[in-house]
């Protein structure tokens, strides 16, 4: 079965031809995935191009800036705080999706535990680290503490700026996937206003 | 002159931090009310101007609150 093909709705003052939209549907989940994919595979290139750089760009300074601490989820049923942020991050796709299964690995107890113990040990690797939750850590002085503490200590404004670029990103990648469900808001119309022709001169007389 | 020193100044620095995610911002919502690349560009462009515009007037007017306190 061939794949639907739609249309973006055209203004009353668009003259261009409308843009096609290959399976909308199936677009919009690639541009969750992946941003710009959904447009890429519409043959929207340089508009893929472009949403793909601004957004994963944005994502990666904010995960950056946070130490690729910034993006974790938290459900709040250990004891440990409710991450909403990553409801808004989740918008950038499959780079967020880790986040999810680090989740799942540290709801069970026992690796949990594990993780505390080599977080302290200082023998995490970057694969039991990234896009995990907070664990508790013992500082210098031997007393326990969450180690969202000792994140937002170590790394001061850092945090808060970086969570917010991964959020920002996340909710970009929304006004993406309704662009490639629905195109974009004004059509194939120009942002300039259409060039007039000059009149030719009067004949004389 | 200590109280020219609006209460926020010793953070300005971290205003920085907005520049990028302005410009991506904008390029961003250009990109998703037109099609093509020189549309977007010029889009992108008067949002930029206008959030930059709105934010100046904003920080103007905490300054001189700030002034005030």
């Amino acid at each position: 079965m061939p794949p639907s093909v739609d249309v973006a709705p055209a203004t009353v003052a668009d003259s261009a031809p409308p843009i096609v939209l290959r399976d909308p549907a199936f677009a919009g989940i690639l541009a969750w995935l992946l941003p710009g994919a959904g447009h890429w595979y519409q043959g929207r290139r340089t508009k893929a191009l472009i949403f793909f750089f601004c957004i994963m760009g944005t994502f990666s300074y904010g995960l950056w800036l946070g130490g690729g601490r910034v993006v974790y989820a938290a459900w709040g049923k250990t004891g440990e705080e409710k991450r909403l942020p990553y409801l808004c991050q989740i918008g950038t796709g499959a780079i967020a999706l880790p986040a999810l299964w680090q989740a799942q690995r540290y709801s069970m107890e026992g690796y949990r535990r594990t993780m505390q113990t080599k977080e302290n040990d200082g023998t995490r690797t970057l694969s039991e680290w990234f896009m995990a939750p907070p664990v508790l850590k013992v500082d210098v002085n031997h007393r326990a503490m969450n180690e969202l503490d000792y994140l937002n200590y170590k790394l001061n404004r850092r945090f808060e700026l970086g969570t917010v670029y991964t959020m920002v990103a996340g909710l970009l990648n929304l006004l993406v996937i309704f662009d490639a469900i629905g195109g974009p808001a004004y059509g194939n119309a120009s942002a300039r206003p259409p060039r007039r022709e000059p009149e030719p001169p009067a004949p004389p007389g | 002159m200590d109280f020219l020193v609006p209460l926020f100044a010793a953070r300005l620095n971290e205003l920085w931090y907005a520049l990028p995610l302005i410009v991506a911002i904008s390029i961003v919502y250009a990109g998703t009310r037109y099609e093509h690349a020189d549309d977007i560009l010029i889009g992108s462009f008067r949002s930029i101007v206008w959030i930059f515009g709105f934010m100046s007037t904003i920080l103007v007017l905490l300054w001189l609150v700030g002034l005030m306190l």
